[in-house]
């Protein structure tokens, strides 16, 4: 399966990103194949609206199935749960540290939005 | 007659300036409350109910059994208002700016036009006065079109005056608010805040190409900044009102100074002669897109 965790960076060492919408880069982690692609979320993180709606879009269009993020704001949790794809939370400091605790099944799934968009 | 009163900085007395102004003239007067998000002129003019209307933005809906999910709306919209999941469009009626591209490009006439109500017009009547009043839903955001429709109400025929009470700052709505004035009076206090805002307020409508005043409000506060920009630019000073208590302890009570003080309704009559001076100098009424 494929799972997308929020980074500020290009690498699994990258710091993790608790924002969605405009985070910098999403890392998709393929846990069968064990490699790692990026996606640039540049183009997200200076729109002026609907960053967390095109950011879900792009997730999903990814493959994943699984998504690792601090938090989540009402449209793009409407995207991401109407594709079905299981959200996990986190105030993890690395990307990797992140991607840890989700295999060891320490992390908590999230049921819908915990934010009102623009939080930040 | 035309005449927007707007500031940059939010709470210099765009609506004590626009309701006072209103009562002063003494002749039938329409005021148009173009603060959508947040409209108060009603509190001063206390107006009899005359009519109420809904403002409705079209939206696309998609017609499931004709849509394919090609994603060719999704890729064109510029406002991120639309997303495929697996074959199927999530339209986000709130993030839609209504330009059509969706439904125009749409291959398989799988979009069509829906209504989305967005907020309310209401006409009141008190005496003279005239208001009508936008209100934008809570929860949307697009104010422009409210505000176009407020400004629908009265015809570009229209032989009495008529004052905008503009939103604050300088985005799109202070812009549509403004745009097709006679004249725009920019409310500041004499204070470094309200000249900041008043600087971005003066490029804004420079660029909006109307001529423009500056009304010196809470004067004796703060020191003479505003008034030493407003003479390095060239811009006129249509009128000071001062710092004064009272003005204060009225307006909270809902009250028009106006309507208690002989003094403040010369004040303001003699503000609106120097406004009218300025819209017919420098108007740009042909241009009008009201």
């Amino acid at each position: 399966m494929k799972v997308a965790l929020t980074a500020a960076g290009n690498s699994l060492e990258s710091p993790f990103d608790s924002r969605f919408g405009r985070a910098q880069t999403f890392i998709i982690y393929d846990t069968d194949t064990e490699t790692t692609t990026v996606l640039d979320n540049a183009q997200n993180l200076n729109s002026a609206q609907g960053a967390g709606i095109q950011a879900a879009q792009h997730v999903l269009d990814s493959g994943a199935t699984a998504l690792i993020t601090g938090h989540l704001g009402p449209k793009a949790a409407k995207v991401i749960f109407a594709a079905g794809i299981d959200v996990y939370q986190t105030d993890a400091e690395t990307v990797a540290q992140a991607l840890a605790m989700f295999t060891s099944k320490a992390l908590k799934p999230m049921k819908g939005a915990d934010v009102d968009g623009h939080w930040v | 007659m035309r005449i927007a009163i707007a500031s940059g900085k939010g709470g210099t007395g765009k609506t004590f300036v626009t309701v006072n102004l209103a009562r002063s003239l003494g002749m039938p007067v329409t005021v148009l409350d173009c603060d959508v998000e947040e409209p108060n002129s009603n509190l001063f003019l206390h107006g009899d109910l005359v009519s109420q209307s809904r403002v409705s933005v079209c939206v696309p809906h998609v017609l499931e059994d004709a849509c394919t999910g090609c994603r060719v709306c999704a890729d064109a919209c510029q406002f991120n208002a639309i997303a495929v999941i697996g074959r199927k469009p999530l339209v986000f009626e709130d993030m839609c700016h209504s330009c059509g591209v969706c439904t125009t490009l749409c291959p398989h006439d799988a979009l069509i036009e829906v209504p989305h109500e967005i907020g309310t017009v209401t006409v009141r009547q008190s005496q003279h006065v005239s208001l009508v009043e936008g209100l934008l839903d809570v929860g949307k955001a697009l104010a422009v079109p409210v505000i176009r429709q407020v400004k629908g109400q009265v015809g570009a025929d229209t032989d009495h005056p008529v004052l905008i009470d503009a939103p604050p700052g300088t985005s799109c709505p202070m812009v549509w608010a403004v745009d097709g004035c006679d004249a725009v009076v920019l409310v500041a206090e004499p204070t470094a805040f309200s000249l900041h805002d008043l600087t971005l307020a003066v490029d804004t409508v420079r660029e909006v190409g109307v001529s423009f005043g500056v009304v010196i409000n809470k004067d004796g506060l703060g020191d003479d900044r505003v008034a030493r920009y407003c003479e390095s630019e060239g811009i006129p000073i249509l009128g000071r009102i001062p710092f004064d208590l009272d003005i204060a302890r009225r307006y909270a009570t809902g009250a028009l100074i106006v309507d208690k003080e002989p003094r403040y309704r010369d004040l303001f009559l003699q503000m609106w002669q120097s406004i009218t001076h300025l819209a017919q100098i420098g108007g740009n009424r042909d241009e009008s897109l009201a």
